[in-house]
């Protein structure tokens, strides 16, 4: 290989070309394995932020040469903490290009593709080309959506899964000192719904607190934020808040700091302002470079069966000593994603369309964010309930009121219910006998 | 306006740069960090991305020592070295592309070997604020760490072999009070209430308050007063078990409002109040880490050189002995709970003072036992933030700096998290090394097992460095010598177990994995253990977060690790 030197690969070839009583049992040593990974293997990196540096740094120098990332950021200061492939000259580049570039200049022979997008911006076939994807995201959403794209590129023959049509997910997710790893194997092993309980779902204030009896700082905070900012429009009608732009946030703090001095509030700072409007996760270096290097490794033990995947996850924490926790998640029967059984509500006629659509978002097993429901009625499409277009919200909004009976739902009906956090829409039997507790 | 360019470094805004940082260890963690000087042995893998993890975050300075020139494997798996630089030194390269990281980061090197600098100028290491040291031999680990310990400078030393990282600290003694622990108990003392707390609590009165009162009243409150209730109807005592908890539950289940159809009314206060039932009745106690740290020789006998944690650890326990009555500070913080803002802020307020209170009996306290060793007000005590340099008379920066006395802030710092400070020490390499230490005597309890743990690598690596003593090359280096190795291998263990005393039997599969990793040097075992070793090294410099106690195994082919005392 002309990229080559020398014992480049020496450290890697001890594990390709040695076996071990360790190794996954359908281990064969051979310099094949190092051609595969230089030559064949592609591996899809989603997020080029603080996972995403190392990761790509680390399968580069593992013998990955063929690497895509996808990122829709751009470079902010405050990544470059942790961020190593940007400087300060990178601010307002985006991110999946420049650390194409840093890694492409200096690991010789490396080829990253970077694709300054959404994952949604991109279907199946792209997907397909990939022999394992590997997440660094920090957005559960979209976590959650490209699992259901791997569930939905399974194919099956008889019921028998066509292992060609598996591609592995591996995992990571840091906050502070604290992270996880995990390997997916869709249709297999636990996927990232059916472990949804294992992320907390999102606190907020409840609106009653923030508009009248604020208690912590945070209280004042979102009362400008959501209360007072609609109101006053202090940079000009329909401009939202702009948690980069320091004049916002200069207004926030200060309203914020009134609103806390009227009740005796102690704690409002310009720090805290910023970190409740942009909802700020605290994240250091060495988290990112830790999870990093065990979904690295678990890439590697995939593309070349030196050694068995973790089974399935691992938990990393290292604030009071350095702790770490292995375990197998388990896979959930009735899991929405990943099982075939059906899901079914249980709802009372005289329930509303909007008791469903609240159920789908608070319930711990669902999560949605903003689910829209369709469906079928003598064979035709009915939208129940759409969100997410305007126009069509608009005209569904009415239907939220009404109960089930009125919108003419019969017992075993079939509703698809769409929600960002799934990129295939999914379908619920409607039980309208007991309701469910 | 994101875009920064034509700004050059002066203008990049630190309290921007480092913000998600900051959140977790405050700016005066960071300007503890951006007065640091590590030192970092060998420009390894292992060795730069450590380094890399900690001039991403801003520490002082850095210096390389490395005396060997790049090789084609070295490049091949370090990040901080490229296929131009083979032939070159390894310390430069290594400097020139970590200092490129951060500009606000002084890198230097030293194109020395290690151990022959050790020889003849080991004083150079005493400069530093801490030494990271990879992949050293066992003789050279030998001579730094004992020469360290006596100097009291911190090594940590990190070591990757195959699927295995390895890390040991070497502390003689280490202070935390900055803690940060996840999960904590609330202090609210229900079980002991201050007097300012019952008088609070005595003002208000649930029975003729309005409605909304009545369901804005804080669950603090309630739970008191149902507590009192409770004693009055049971000689005085708190319930004590899960049967009279209930009960005290219902009690309070009983007391909340019903509408004029006799339905009960949404109290989220009364449901909190009973939620919180079991968490409020833990008793008040010093937990039994802080108990330890009062019975510690080094507070129990304070002398002129005593340093400011234990000054203040000893006004702790002694304020506990009296006007504490057996309890700690009161914290001072009590958590959101339903409630009107003015009754809230009126209860955080009680806290808060009883917390001031406290901490200033304890600051007194802390005034008269300086008094006591002799300290006068200009004189200083060991800080409690050290590797402040500052030049001492020899040129180097001494590790205790003229500070000073113990402030306030300091001293309210220290009530706050009274429940949770700490102490960390460290065994030295001697002591590791003694063949008679019980602590390996102890391994056996991790060995013993059809499946033993992480431990196991511990006595393997121990296995390999005779290997190495004996043969100056690593076991399975070569790759026409795997099989011969193994056998060799197996040989060092027995005589090593032999010299330990320990009778035990460790599956040959572990020598033949070891030999299969031939002492190859993994990037990503590396990356992880980059990881680890850094957020020590923060750990250590910022005394916040407590550092592991002291040899750390992490095992790649399982994603498994273990912590040893050794
Ligand atoms: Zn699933």
């Amino acid at each position: 290989m002309e990229d080559d030197w020398s014992g480049r690969w020496n450290h890697i070839k001890k594990f390709l070309e040695r076996s071990g009583p360790f190794a996954h049992p359908d281990f064969e040593p051979s310099p094949e394995s190092l051609s595969f990974m230089r030559d064949v293997c592609r591996i899809l990196v989603i997020g080029a932020g603080g996972l995403g540096c190392d990761l790509l740094k680390d399968l580069a120098l593992l013998g990955f040469k063929n690497l895509d990332v996808i990122d829709m950021d751009t470079i902010d200061l405050s990544n470059l903490n942790r961020q190593f492939l940007f400087r300060v000259k990178d601010v307002g580049r985006p991110k999946a290009e420049v650390a194409a570039e840093f890694i492409n200049t200096r690991i010789q022979g490396c080829n990253v593709i970077p694709h300054y997008a959404k994952i949604q911006d991109f279907e199946e076939s792209f997907y397909r080309q990939f022999h394992i994807i590997v997440c660094g995201l920090d957005s559960i959403v979209a976590r959650r959506w490209i699992n259901g794209m791997l569930i939905g590129m399974l194919k099956y023959e008889d019921g028998v899964l066509d292992q060609s049509s598996l591609i592995p997910m591996v995992d990571g997710g840091t906050e502070g000192f604290k992270g996880n790893a995990r390997v997916v194997l869709p249709g297999i092993t636990a996927c990232i719904e059916c472990t949804l309980d294992l992320y907390p779902p999102q606190i907020n204030f409840p609106l009653c607190t923030i508009a009248h009896t604020p208690r912590l700082p945070e209280h004042c905070i979102e009362y400008v934020r959501v209360l007072l900012w609609p109101k006053e429009k202090p940079f000009g009608d329909g401009i939202g808040i702009d948690g980069d732009d320091p004049h916002h946030l200069k207004w926030i703090f200060e309203k914020s700091l009134e609103r806390a001095n009227q009740y005796h509030i102690l704690g409002v700072s310009y720090r805290l302002t910023q970190g409740v409007v942009k909802r700020i996760i605290p994240a250091v270096a060495s988290t990112n470079a830790v999870i990093a290097a065990v979904c690295a490794t678990e890439v590697f033990k995939i593309a070349t069966s030196c050694y068995l995947p973790l089974n399935n996850y691992m938990n990393f924490n290292d604030t009071e000593g350095i702790y770490t926790y292995t375990f197998e998640a388990e896979k959930k029967e009735n899991c929405m994603a990943c099982s075939s059984i059906p899901q079914t509500f249980a709802f009372s006629e005289t329930d509303k369309l909007k008791d469903i659509i609240d159920y789908l978002i608070e319930s711990p097993a669902y999560q949605m964010k903003s689910p829209g429901i369709t469906t079928s009625v003598n064979g035709k499409n009915k939208t129940l309930y759409m969100q997410t277009v305007k126009s069509i919200e608009e005209k569904t909004r009415e239907n939220l009121k009404k109960t089930l009976k009125e919108l003419g739902l019969v017992d075993g009906q079939e509703l698809y219910v769409a929600d960002p956090t799934t990129p295939n829409s999914l379908t619920f039997r409607l039980n309208l006998g007991s309701k469910m507790e | 306006m994101n875009t920064m360019e034509g700004k050059d470094k002066t203008n990049v805004d630190k309290n921007n740069k480092y913000d998600r940082q900051l959140r977790l260890w405050g700016d005066h963690g960071q300007a503890a960090l951006e007065t640091t000087r590590v030192c970092l042995i060998n420009a390894t893998a292992t060795g730069t991305e450590i380094m890399k993890n900690l001039i991403l975050p801003g520490i002082g300075s850095f210096t390389v020592v490395d005396g060997q020139k790049v090789l084609g494997e070295d490049a091949g798996n370090n990040f901080f070295l490229t296929k131009d630089s083979i032939g070159k030194s390894r310390a430069k390269v290594a400097t020139d592309l970590l200092a490129e990281l951060n500009e606000d980061v002084h890198g230097d090197f030293l194109e020395e070997d290690a151990e022959k600098l050790l020889d003849s100028n080991p004083d150079f290491f005493s400069q530093f604020s801490i030494v990271v040291a990879t992949n050293l031999c066992e003789r050279a680990l030998s001579k730094l760490s004992n020469h360290l310990w006596s100097k009291n400078v911190p090594l940590l030393v990190c070591r990757c072999y195959g699927f295995i990282g390895y890390m040991r600290l070497f502390i003689k003694e280490h202070t935390v009070f900055e803690s940060h622990p996840d999960n904590t108990h609330e202090d609210l003392r229900l079980d002991r209430p201050f007097p300012a707390l019952v008088q609070y609590c005595d003002s208000l009165h649930l029975e003729t308050m309005t409605s909304k009162d009545h369901s804005h009243t804080p669950w603090l409150v309630i739970l008191y007063k149902y507590l009192q209730e409770w004693k009055k109807q049971h000689n005085c005592k708190a319930p004590n078990d899960y049967k009279e908890r209930n009960k005290l539950k219902e009690m309070l289940k009983k007391g909340i409002h019903r509408n004029e159809e006799g339905v009960l009314e949404d109290e989220e206060n009364f449901e909190e109040a009973i939620r919180s039932t079991n968490m409020a009745l833990v008793p008040s106690k010093v937990p039994s880490e802080v108990e330890k740290i009062f019975n510690d020789p080094s507070c129990t006998n304070l002398h002129s050189e005593s340093s400011a944690f234990w000054i203040m650890a000893r006004a702790l326990k002694d304020f506990v002995d009296n006007e504490g009555e057996g309890a700690l500070p009161v914290r001072g913080t009590i958590p959101d709970m339903t409630a009107d803002s003015e009754r809230y802020i009126q209860l955080q307020q009680v806290y808060r003072k009883k917390a001031a209170e406290d901490a200033s009996k304890v600051s007194q306290r802390v005034q008269q036992l300086l008094h006591s060793i002799g300290k006068g007000a200009d004189d200083q005590v060991e800080p409690l933030r050290p590797f402040m340099p500052s030049p001492s008379s020899d040129g180097h920066t001494s590790l205790f700096s003229s500070v000073g006395l113990i402030s306030e802030h300091e001293i309210k710092t220290f009530c706050r998290n009274a429940a949770f400070v700490r102490v960390v020490r460290c065994r030295s390499l001697v002591e590791e090394y003694d063949n008679k230490s019980t602590k390996l005597q102890e391994l056996v309890l991790h060995l013993d097992d059809e499946e033993p743990d992480d431990a196991v690598f511990y006595v393997l690596l121990r296995a390999v460095d005779r290997f190495y003593e004996e043969y100056n090359a690593y076991p399975g280096w070569y790759n026409d010598q795997v099989e011969t190795d193994v056998s060799k291998l197996k040989a060092c263990l027995t005589k090593l177990l032999q010299d330990w005393g320990l009778s035990l039997n460790i599956k040959d599969d572990y020598i033949h994995e070891i030999c299969r990793f031939g002492a190859a040097e993994l990037h990503t075992v590396s990356a992880f253990i980059g990881g680890v070793a850094a957020q020590e090294v923060i750990k250590v410099i910022t005394r916040q977060f407590v550092p592991f106690n002291n040899t750390y195994i992490y095992n790649a082919m399982k994603q498994t690790s273990i912590t040893l005392e050794l």
